[in-house]
Order: C-alpha cells, then sequence, then structure tokens
C-alpha cells in the first residue's frame, strides 16, 4: 500500500508498538497520574479530585511518619551496603581461592537469593522469635536471648541481618566474576614486585573490580530503598512502626490510610531521592573505573 | 611459601567456608526440623531433632494454603507473563537496534530510564489505571501488568546483545525471499537464545517471589491467589501456629528451591551476565 515509507511504519508499529502500549499504560502513564494526584487531596473512592497546590509537599516535612521512615530508610540503606559488600567482596575472595568444594559454597551463599522476600521474613520471624532463645538457652550466649523483635533497637539490626542474608551471595557472584576477570600477569606482576596479601588486594583487586563495585552498590542501594516484603513478614514496620521504610510509609498512607494524594506526593519525593543517590552513586563510582 | 604451608592455609580457608556454609544453612535446618514436629514440641523444644514425626502440619497447611490452585496460579503467571516479556522486548530492540531513528533512540532511553523507578512510586495511580481498564482480579490483567514491569530491563538487555550480532546474517535471509518478520523469527530470534535464558531467570525469580504487585491486583479473589499471597493469608489468619507455618514455609520455598538446584550454574551465570550488563 504505503510503498516503502508506509511498510516501515508498519515495521515499526509491529516490531516496538506492542511492548510500547504495556510500558505505557502499567508505568508512563501512572508515573504521570502520580505526579497530578500529589497536588490533590483524593483519597481514592470520591469522583471529584480537590487541587491543593503544593501542601501535600509541605506537610510531608512534618509528616512525623515519613520524616521517622525516611531516617530509618537511610540509615538502614547504609549499614546494609555497606556491611552487604564487605561480606560479599571476601566472600568473594574466598571462593577465588582453589577450594575443593568450591562449587558447593557458591550454590549455598547464592541460595537465600533465590527465596522471596515475604516468605523469607517468615522464616526469619521463626528464627527470631522461636529459634535464637532455644540456641539462647543451649549456649547461653546473651546475643540469642535478647528481644530481637520487640525493641527499636534490636529490631533494626533484624532487619539489617536478613538483608544481608539474602543480598550478600548474590553480590558475591557479581564480586566473583569483577575479580576473575583481572589478567593474571597483573597479578604476577604484583608479586615479582613484592607486593602479597592485602596490598596486593588494595592496590590491584580493589581498583581492577571497580566496575563491580558499580553494579554491586547501585543494586544493593536500590533494593534497600525499595525493601518492603521482607520487612512486611518480618516486623510489619514495628515495633512502633521503628522499622518503616519509605515503601511501606507509603503503602499504608494510600492503601490503610486512603490518602492517595499525600501518599503521591511521598512517591514522589521517594523516586527523586532513589533516583538522584543512585545516579551520584554510579557518578562517582564509574569515575573510579581503571583499565587493566 | 612451602607447599606444605600452603595447603595448611588452604585448609583453613576450606574449614571456614563450611562454616560459613553451615550459618547460611541454619534457618533452613530450623524451618525443616520444626515443621514436623506438633506445637507443644516447637515451644518446648525447638533445637533439637523432632522425636516424632507430625506429618499432619503438611495435610493441614496443603487444604489452608490451596496449595495445587496457589502452585498452579504462580506457574501459569510466571510463564505467561515471562513468554510476553521475551517476545515484545526482543521484537522492540531489533527494530531499535537495526533502525536507530531519533524516535527509537528517544524511545529506548524512555524504557531504561524507566528503570530507575520503584515500584512503590507509581503504586498509586497504577492501581486506579488499572481498575478502569478492568484489568483487577485477573489473571490476565497481572500478566499485562508484568508486561509493562518486564519489558524495560528486557529491551536493554537484548539490545546490547543484538549490537553484536552482524548483520550479514539477516542479508542472507532477504537474499532467500524472507520478509523482515519472517528474518526475526527464523535467523535473528534463535541466535539470541543465551540472552532469552539470562532474561528467563532474572524474570522467573523476580515474579514467582513478587508479593506487592499480585497483593494489589488480585488478592481479594482467593482463587487467584499466588504462593506469596496464600501464605501471607495463612500468617495473617493463623497468627503464631507455628507447626502450620513451617509446613507451609517450606511448601512455599522448595518450587523455586528445586528449580535453583537443577538450574544452578546457569541461574548463577545468567544472573552474573544480566547485572554486569546492567
Amino acid at each position: 500500500m504505503g510503498g516503502p515509507k508506509g511498510n516501515q511504519w508498519l515495521q515499526q508499529l509491529v516490531f516496538v508498538g506492542p511492548a510500547f502500549i504495556f510500558f505505557s499504560i502499567i508505568v508512563l502513564i501512572p508515573f504521570f497520574f502520580g505526579i497530578y494526584y500529589s497536588f490533590t487531596s483524593w483519597n481514592g473512592i470520591s469522583t471529584t479530585v480537590e487541587w491543593v497546590g503544593w501542601d501535600n509537599f509541605k506537610r510531608l516535612f512534618s509528616d512525623r511518619h515519613f520524616v521517622n521512615a525516611f531516617l530509618f530508610t537511610v540509615k538502614f540503606m547504609i549499614v546494609t551496603v555497606i556491611i552487604t559488600n564487605t561480606i560479599a567482596f571476601l566472600l568473594a575472595l574466598l571462593l577465588t581461592r582453589a577450594l575443593k568444594l568450591r562449587n558447593l559454597y557458591r550454590t549455598v551463599y547464592f541460595l537465600p537469593n533465590v527465596i522471596g522476600g515475604l516468605l523469607l521474613g517468615y522464616i526469619f520471624q521463626f528464627i527470631f522469635t522461636r529459634g535464637f532463645p532455644a540456641l539462647g538457652e543451649l549456649t547461653g550466649i546473651g546475643l540469642f536471648q535478647l528481644p530481637w523483635l520487640g525493641t527499636a533497637g534490636t529490631g533494626f539490626w533484624a532487619v539489617v541481618i536478613i538483608s544481608v542474608w539474602q543480598m550478600a551471595g548474590y553480590m558475591m557472584v557479581i564480586y566473583i566474576a569483577g575479580i576473575i576477570s583481572i589478567p593474571k600477569e597483573l597479578l604476577e606482576a604484583g608479586k615479582i614486585d613484592g607486593a602479597s596479601g592485602w596490598s596486593l588486594i588494595r592496590r590491584i583487586v580493589v581498583p581492577l573490580v571497580m566496575p563491580s563495585v558499580t553494579v554491586c552498590l547501585f543494586l544493593t542501594i536500590s533494593n534497600c530503598f525499595k525493601a518492603f516484603d521482607q520487612i512486611l513478614s518480618l516486623t510489619g514496620g514495628g515495633p512502633f512502626k521503628s522499622t518503616e521504610t519509605v515503601a511501606l510509609d507509603i503503602y499504608f498512607e494510600a492503601f490503610t490510610r486512603n490518602h492517595f494524594g499525600l501518599g503521591s506526593a511521598k512517591a514522589i519525593v521517594f523516586f527523586i531521592i532513589v533516583a538522584a543517590v543512585t545516579m551520584v552513586q554510579v557518578a562517582l563510582t564509574k569515575r573510579r573505573e581503571v583499565e587493566a | 611459601m612451602t607447599d606444605d604451608k600452603y595447603s595448611w592455609r588452604l585448609l583453613c580457608l576450606e574449614l571456614l567456608a563450611v562454616a560459613i556454609a553451615l550459618v547460611i544453612l541454619a534457618p533452613f535446618y530450623f524451618v525443616l526440623i520444626n515443621s514436623v514436629k506438633s506445637f507443644a514440641a516447637i515451644l518446648t523444644e525447638t533445637a533439637a531433632w523432632p522425636r516424632e514425626f507430625v506429618w499432619d502440619n503438611y495435610l493441614r497447611a496443603w487444604d489452608v494454603m490451596n496449595y495445587p490452585v496457589a502452585f498452579m496460579n504462580s506457574l501459569i503467571i510466571t510463564v505467561a507473563a515471562i513468554t510476553g516479556i521475551v517476545i515484545l522486548a526482543a521484537m522492540a530492540a531489533y527494530r531499535m537496534v537495526r533502525h536507530p531513528s531519533l524516535l527509537n533512540k528517544l524511545l529506548f532511553s524512555l524504557f531504561v530510564s524507566a528503570m530507575v523507578i520503584p515500584f512503590q512510586s507509581i503504586m498509586i495511580p497504577l492501581m486506579k489505571v488499572t481498575s478502569q481498564l478492568g484489568m483487577l482480579n485477573s489473571r490476565w490483567g497481572l500478566v499485562c501488568a508484568y508486561f509493562g514491569f518486564g519489558v524495560s530491563l528486557a529491551i536493554f538487555l537484548f539490545h546490547g546483545f543484538i549490537k553484536s550480532v552482524p548483520r550479514e546474517i539477516e542479508e542472507s535471509g532477504v537474499v532467500d525471499g524472507c520478509s523482515p518478520y519472517g528474518v526475526f523469527w527464523r535467523i535473528v530470534f534463535p541466535l539470541l537464545q543465551p540472552m532469552i535464558a539470562t532474561v528467563v531467570i532474572l524474570n522467573a525469580l523476580w515474579i514467582w517471589n513478587d508479593f506487592l504487585l499480585p497483593f494489589l491486583m488480585v488478592n481479594s479473589s482467593p482463587s487467584l491467589r499466588t504462593i506469596p499471597l496464600s501464605t501471607f493469608a495463612l500468617f495473617g489468619e493463623y497468627t503464631k501456629q507455628w507447626d502450620l507455618a513451617m509446613a507451609a514455609l517450606v511448601m512455599g520455598v522448595a518450587p523455586i528451591i528445586i528449580f535453583f538446584l537443577a538450574l544452578q550454574r546457569r541461574i548463577i551465570e545468567g544472573i552474573t551476565a544480566g547485572s554486569v550488563k546492567g
């Protein structure tokens, strides 16, 4: 019909059209609607939507739930990202040695990651409330006898522990790929120059695995920001909302308190923060990547 | 360093690796042994090996979770969503690589930059949009939602892969008289196999385990509940009934663990390929 030109448009439509339609309905349109709702006081049900300007955003700063959730999320993110990446890197160093059962260890270390956050949270709810006290009785170690999910302080560490347990194996796999790709000659040259042990790791391995560091930091930071399932099932955000992340707060604001407008404002601010932090991180760590 | 000393050090590392493995496996051990104890035994001797095996826990959890239905829902939704994501994304990525027009470059950066949007940032309006389109409380509505969320990463991964496929291979197909669609399906698509494996694995782990999206979209119809949703319902209804809960957790994690152990090498390779590119 339309000759070569029309044919090209038809092909464009057939190849890209379907993906773009689903993407628009599910991601793009809701994203822009969300910006609109954040300037309204909509409750999710009523047919009239009242425009309130910047009111929701002004309220955020004095919103106790949001401020507390935000502080918790940042603290949780920083601690978890540091611990997860340190452990993952050390595990990767361990598994790049000539160990006999290397593949078995890799499988076991990775295993927690295939379990979904919700089920993982329930498993650890049992471990913290029943398993730890039982171990405490057997061994007499005080650490096990703490009320892990009962206080804000221990609740924080419970959430950190479960997140590290879940993510470390995944990051380890990425670090292993980075370490393996370091040319052997460089390590040999380093050894000949007298570098050994830690200085070999610090001067040669660490700079050369920076691409893996970029990826792992990005993944752990965004996973921590988005943490929802495992916290919902482990603590439900408690005790006394002390382990509520921003993601949980947005959910409660919209779907239990029915403040869709305020919830949308939180969601937009949340998006801006996540995007800004991850972009700054990627830019910073990318600059430190070096060519082998 | 002498050989003798070296293997000594290696042995220490080997033991350390075993110890770490045991720490990681300990929670699974606890859940497993307690899933076959009576409620009283769980409370009084949590750490001990079960004195008698109470298989009844499993029968009750099976009924409460409506396990066969939940399993089939999880399976159908995961398989249908992945099939769609692979096909839609491979087609779009192919066109974008081979015709890098301004429009396609723009679309590609739109798909890619949307990956930083956290789900919780758009879930509120998403509920409004999907409800107006009649997508709520429907398996297919949920599958379509996964298409929308899944295509971004898949397009990004296929895009990188197709760039490395030489154009000459396609030209032989054109000479043989294939239409552009024929070239894609018969020549390009089969070549994408390694990246398809990565996309399938990444999406399988995500969709099978996903909680919040199905919770918002289908949880009010019990017959559509997936494994995470029916586990959530069980824990909500039978609080602290650990005998029931432990059996439910074992049955809940069993399918994905079996899947992982069966394909572990490919899964770990696929994840590495996906993240290093991503």
